[in-house]
């Protein structure tokens, strides 16, 4: 059972949005339930993979038992599983909370709103540990079509959203494709590991071609990630989407994204190649620069509370860019650390701003005002977000920035470590804007108690669905920033195959 | 002239390129989204022209054998790679020529799914092989099974595009990019 | 002589006021078991932290290593002289905020007490963190749990003020501490790797080169910007809107000292005083340091509002202390020690006395006081005192400290730095001591031109008033006995005392 645990990870999502879409048609009520069960199964499933990957290293899956290079294998390693488990809590997080909100704002679609959840959510895991390059490209088209599909299921211009973002994310796909093609020309293989060993052994750095390959697919992932300035598409999108929807995606794609891009660079192309024979990292962390700068200013201008948390996602991109091309063991573990803490909080911010949503019908900032007095639990689970993305201790976005700038000052990317502060300093600002609107409310009356909820605050607190998902968010940020150390140790021992430089330790 | 040589030569990637700029033109430049769609369509088939192509070989032919030349190849195919096989795939048409050889032994009559399966698979990887099965007789099949998937892929793509076009057109009553746009400014 | 002993106390007395936090917010119905719990609390705190002292002034550090958080660093207490000094300053100057918080609190009927009291505590438990904090990262972490949780505390009445105030006060704070701190820390751990615990030879030596050296001082110098050194002072007369006993006890003791504290830290700990001396490169900070005493006083004498006016002779004071260690010579660090405490204990009875005035008659400023300590007299006595011993004149604890500072400004041979310090113990004397001289023997034209009567005027309710007699009969016996302090400072320096 528990060697079968890789494809399970797949399988229960994937044959369950089957199943749901079938008995969506007669029981509607059923599609939650099983949708849970899926989830947790796959959450199960993934965590039994990730303790095998720590215990006896990584696994290589054959499916049907095709030996690689010929058949399709699922590959996986340390960090494959860390954003195996990522993707499958994250999924089941919001499944949990959309049980609400999906009634509330798509009550005609329900089913066929979970279908396509799971579709997502096996097509971000299939991503995450398939081993074969063109088998990641279906998957990203799985994933892709599916959100496409969750996006437009919003409002007016939501629709259109989606319609641009089907646009640059089918070129960002086909660039992919592309340079998976050039690679097979060069190699003869899909399989990832396969093809960096011909790579290795046939001596091809030097071609043109697979100069050519490495472009096409760092700039099609930089397009599906939103990657500062190919990043026009996300802000509509996640702003306009279903609450659930874009709680979904706000967290996992991008990171995803950056999965396949760490991926890309460090297993297919190999570090010597992506850092040392083409040398760009000069030019891509001053990209990064600009990106984390970018999206902290663009999140800067908006009323609109989940389109500000958008641009936050793109200048959060810039830092894992910007941390996987330091060339450097700290910051690109910095990175891979970034890829889920970001995922969590990014959660945890859109969670919070979908019941903001749900309770008052209202998308800009002002709604706030008064929330410490009408939901204290809630804002509770949004503070721990909000430290956790301007980086306060001891929650993990303040670990993720400091393996990130720790890995600045090693390799001297200086520019990099400002920008990282700066937009600190910038969350820093647009948070706690958001706490003193909330915070400064009406005056309340003598002598009434503010902080803690009497009966009146009960009333608006958000349901249990909608707040356990949020506040279990907020606690899984505060425990991995506890227990960064053990994360860190399983992501230094998937790098320490790489030879990567190092100045301490 | 060795340009138009060099052209010549590899027209149908030159015809991908030209075929994925106009796809691109008329991804970013059309206002009409249905003119963009099929902007989109024309930018997955170069893709699939260029994956074609790849595949390709002068004088090729379709990647089935039959009952005899399964028998012949493994016998071939097990001594012909040490010789001038690339050397991209050495191991693996050699790993490919054993399981040929463990196949054929079970089943000494007749080639069932399995062999037939890795015999493509030799084939695919341009192997030269010095008696009945010769890699360059057959075009690769992989890159045909790939744009299978490819094909559905953009064709789902198309499907989901169209839809969407189809909703915009229900709301705003239009389907000029600029028109919807214009709607929303003013709308809201 | 620094044999160390592990023992769990340390984080007890950092939790205590933490776990209180619970009884505090469960018993928020009843006011009066609610801030019993307070008082509980803080009488345990300060009960744990006294039962290290014999320990710690026999030389012995304590050490409790919590929790490894990051690979090499773990979030560590280790209790010494210096850091036994300002836990004794924070958690005995609680208990008497407590009391004073009834009184004001109930006296001006203010909204949210239980808010105010959970914060408080929170405060409370951060303070503590950063002075038994026995490494760098740890120090951190405490320093923003601070700036945080008097966040709710500074903007108390959530008015138009409160959020200007309150924006000031996390902008500054947050800026520094993320913009300057922060990277300074990380490239710290980057070029030496060490858990970054404090040591008094430091750790940096021979890691880095000069210049980079000097820019990390200044970094951590103004990152702790709660240091209110200028130009990141302006945080300090904009947290002045908070409710009195936060400014009594936050912006005169555990705030500000938090600020000292940590450069203190940087100087003693991770530097090291050797280390300095052979770089040559403090120098720099005495100075911007003594710009800001000198600034800071004459800003004082032009403030009417009396709270205002405390708050700039407290950036002042605050940067004696920098000056002090910056000095680097061993009576002028054993000075700047002591000077956390001295002023502490001073400074905390001026902004109570504030408070009472403020309690019972409703002024702010303090040209309506005239006259007023006839009315007041407990209360004017007091101020008085305090006054003398922030000035640092006898017979105040006061002079103690300062007698140290200008002998080390002496010993180190900065013949400008001793000049300024006498300057600006002028303006200390002339921003201050007025206060006390005019409410006492007003003069008689200026009294008939104020409109307000005094007649209904009394003094504040005992909560008020009690704890502003038991700080300035302290400042009084600090002038008697102060050598377990200098002992206590003595220690960080090796000699003992």
């Amino acid at each position: 059972m528990t060697e079968q645990a890789p494809i399970f990870i797949l399988l229960f999502p994937f044959l369950t949005a089957v199943i749901v879409a079938l008995v969506g048609l007669r029981h509607k009520s059923l599609s939650w339930p099983l949708t849970l069960v899926s989830l947790g199964a796959s959450v199960c499933a993934s965590l039994s993979t990730l303790a095998q990957v720590v215990e006896h290293g990584p696994i290589r899956y054959k499916l049907g038992g095709w030996s690689p290079p010929f058949g399709i294998e699922f590959h996986i390693d340390g960090l494959s599983a860390l954003v195996a488990v990522t993707v499958s809590v994250v999924a089941l997080l919001t499944a949990i909370y959309s049980k609400d909100n999906v009634d509330a704002e798509t009550p005609d679609k329900s089913s066929q709103y979970y279908s396509l959840f799971l579709l997502l959510v096996s097509g971000l895991l299939g991503i995450v540990i398939t081993g074969d390059a063109f088998n990641l490209y279906v998957m990203l088209e799985v994933a892709a079509l599916t959100s496409y599909a969750l996006i437009a299921m919003g409002n007016k211009r939501a629709s259109l959203a989606a319609f641009k973002y089907l646009i640059m994310g089918t070129i960002g796909a086909s660039f992919y494709l592309l340079g998976v093609g050039y690679l097979y020309i060069k190699t003869g293989s899909l399989n990832m590991l396969d093809i960096r060993e011909i790579l290795e052994t046939a001596g091809l750095f030097n071609s043109p071609t697979i100069l050519v390959a490495f472009i096409l697919i760092t700039v099609g992932v930089w397009i599906k990630m939103a990657f500062f300035p190919l990043h026009s598409w996300l802000p509509n999108c996640y702003a306009f989407a279903p609450t659930t929807s874009s709680n979904i995606m706000a967290p996992l794609v991008t990171k995803v994204m950056i999965y396949v891009m760490v991926r890309m660079v460090l297993t297919v192309f190999g570090p010597n190649y992506a850092f040392e024979i083409l040398d760009w990292e000069n030019i891509v962390v001053w990209l990064a620069v600009i990106a984390i700068l970018a999206g902290s200013i663009g999140a800067l201008a908006q009323k609109d509370l989940r389109k500000m948390l958008t641009f936050l996602i793109i200048a959060e991109v810039g830092y894992m860019v910007g941390g996987l091309w330091l060339a450097d063991e700290t910051g690109i573990t910095g990175t891979i650390f970034h890829i889920i803490s970001d995922a969590f909080m990014t959660l945890c911010v859109f969670l919070f701003a979908g019941i903001v949503f749900a309770k008052t019908g209202a998308r800009d900032i002002y709604a706030l005002e008064g929330m410490f007095k009408k939901m204290p639990l809630t804002m509770v689970g949004f503070l721990v977000g909000a430290f956790s993305l301007i980086g306060i201790p001891p929650t993990a976005g303040f670990f993720s920035k400091w393996y990130l700038v720790q890995g600045g000052i090693n390799s001297g990317n200086w520019e990099y470590v400002v920008a990282l502060l700066i937009s600190s300093l910038i969350n820093a600002v647009l948070f706690f804007r958001l706490i003193e609107i909330a915070y400064f409310g009406k005056k309340p009356a003598e002598g009434h108690d503010h902080h803690h909820g009497d009966d009146h605050a009960k009333v608006s607190e958000a349901s249990f669905t909608m707040l356990l998902p949020l506040l279990s968010t907020a606690a899984i940020l505060i425990v991995i920033g506890l227990y960064n150390k053990e994360l860190v140790s399983v992501i230094q021992d998937f790098l320490s195959q790489f030879n990567l430089a190092t100045s301490i330790r | 002239m060795e340009l138009l040589q060099s052209i010549a030569d590899s027209f149908n990637y030159w015809i991908y390129i030209i075929l994925m700029m106009i796809g691109l033109y008329a991804l970013v430049a059309k206002n009409n989204l249905v003119k963009k769609l099929i902007g989109m369509s024309i930018f997955q088939t170069a893709i699939i022209l260029f994956y074609v192509s790849i595949g390709y070989k002068d004088g090729a032919t379709i990647p089935i054998l039959y009952e005899h030349q399964a028998h012949h190849g493994h016998h071939d195919a097990g001594h012909g790679d040490a010789e001038d096989a690339h050397h991209d795939v050495e191991h693996a048409v050699e790993e490919a020529a054993k399981e040929i050889h463990a196949v054929a032994e079970d089943h000494a009559d007749g080639h069932d799914a399995h062999a037939d399966d890795h015999d493509t698979l030799v084939d695919s990887h341009d192997a030269h092989t010095s008696s009945a099965i010769h890699a360059e007789d057959f075009a690769n099949p992989l890159v045909h099974v790939l744009m299978l998937t490819a094909i559905v892929v953009g064709v789902a793509t198309l499907g989901v595009g169209l839809a969407i076009t189809q909703k915009l057109y229900g709301e705003f009553g239009s389907i000029e990019e600029s028109e919807i746009i214009e709607q929303i400014r003013t709308g809201k | 002589m620094s044999s160390t002993i592990t023992s769990i106390t340390p984080l007890l007395a950092c939790l205590v006021s933490l776990i209180a936090v619970l009884p505090i917010v469960l018993l928020r119905k009843s006011p009066n078991a609610r801030e019993g719990a307070t008082f509980v609390a803080g009488i345990i705190k300060f009960g744990l932290v006294l039962y290290m002292l014999p320990t710690v002034l026999a030389g012995t550090k304590i050490e409790y290593t919590l929790w490894q958080i990051l690979p090499n660093i773990a979030i560590e207490f280790r209790v010494d002289g210096l850091g036994m000094l300002f836990g004794l300053v924070a958690s005995s100057l609680w208990i008497l905020t407590s009391l004073y918080s009834i009184g004001y609190m109930r006296g001006l009927k203010e909204h949210s007490q239980t808010r105010f009291f959970t914060f408080f505590a929170i405060s409370l438990s951060a303070t503590i963190g950063v002075a038994f904090s026995g490494n760098l990262f740890t120090l951190y972490l405490f320093y923003e749990m601070l700036s945080l949780a008097t966040y709710p505390l500074v903007t108390h009445h959530q008015d138009k003020e409160a959020r200007t105030g309150g924006r000031t006060y996390l902008t500054y704070l947050l800026t520094t501490s993320i913009g300057f701190v922060l990277p300074a820390l990380i490239f710290v751990f980057v070029k030496t790797g060490s858990s970054m615990d404090f040591s008094p030879e430091g750790f940096l030596a021979g890691h880095i080169s000069p210049s980079a050296a000097l820019v990390l001082l200044l970094l951590f110098t103004f990152g702790f910007a709660k240091a209110g050194i200028m130009p990141f002072h302006s945080w300090l007369p904009g947290a002045m809107v908070a409710p009195t006993p936060v400014s009594a006890l936050l912006h005169a003791v555990a705030v500000v000292k938090v600020g000292v504290f940590c450069v203190l830290r940087v100087f003693t700990g991770v530097f090291g005083i050797d280390y300095l001396e052979s770089l040559d490169i403090a120098t720099v900070v005495a100075w911007i340091a003594a710009f800001t005493v000198i600034t800071s006083s004459l800003i004082a004498l032009s403030q009417d509002n009396l709270k205002r006016r405390l708050a700039f002779s407290t950036i002042g004071q605050l940067s004696y202390i920098i000056l002090g260690v910056a000095l680097l010579s061993d009576r002028a660090v054993t000075g700047s020690m002591t000077h956390i405490a001295m002023h502490a204990v001073g400074k905390i009875t001026l902004f109570m006395c504030a408070g009472a005035v403020f309690v019972a008659t409703g002024k702010k400023y303090i040209s309506q006081m005239d006259g007023l300590g006839k009315k007041m007299p407990f209360t004017f006595a007091a101020f008085t005192i305090g006054a003398l011993s922030v000035t640092g004149l006898p017979p105040t604890g006061g002079l103690i400290s300062k007698f140290y500072l200008v002998t080390g400004t002496v010993d180190a041979g900065q013949v400008a730095l001793l000049v300024i310090f006498l300057i600006s113990t002028i303006l200390n004397a002339a921003y201050l001591l007025p206060i006390g001289y005019r409410a006492f023997f007003p003069k008689d034209k200026e009294l008939s031109k104020t409109p307000f009567s005094w007649k209904a005027v009394e003094e504040a309710s005992l909560p008020c008033v009690l704890p502003v007699c038991i700080t300035s009969t302290l400042a009084l016996v600090l002038f008697i006995k102060p050598q377990f302090l200098i002992n206590l400072a003595g220690l960080m320096l090796g000699s003992g005392g």
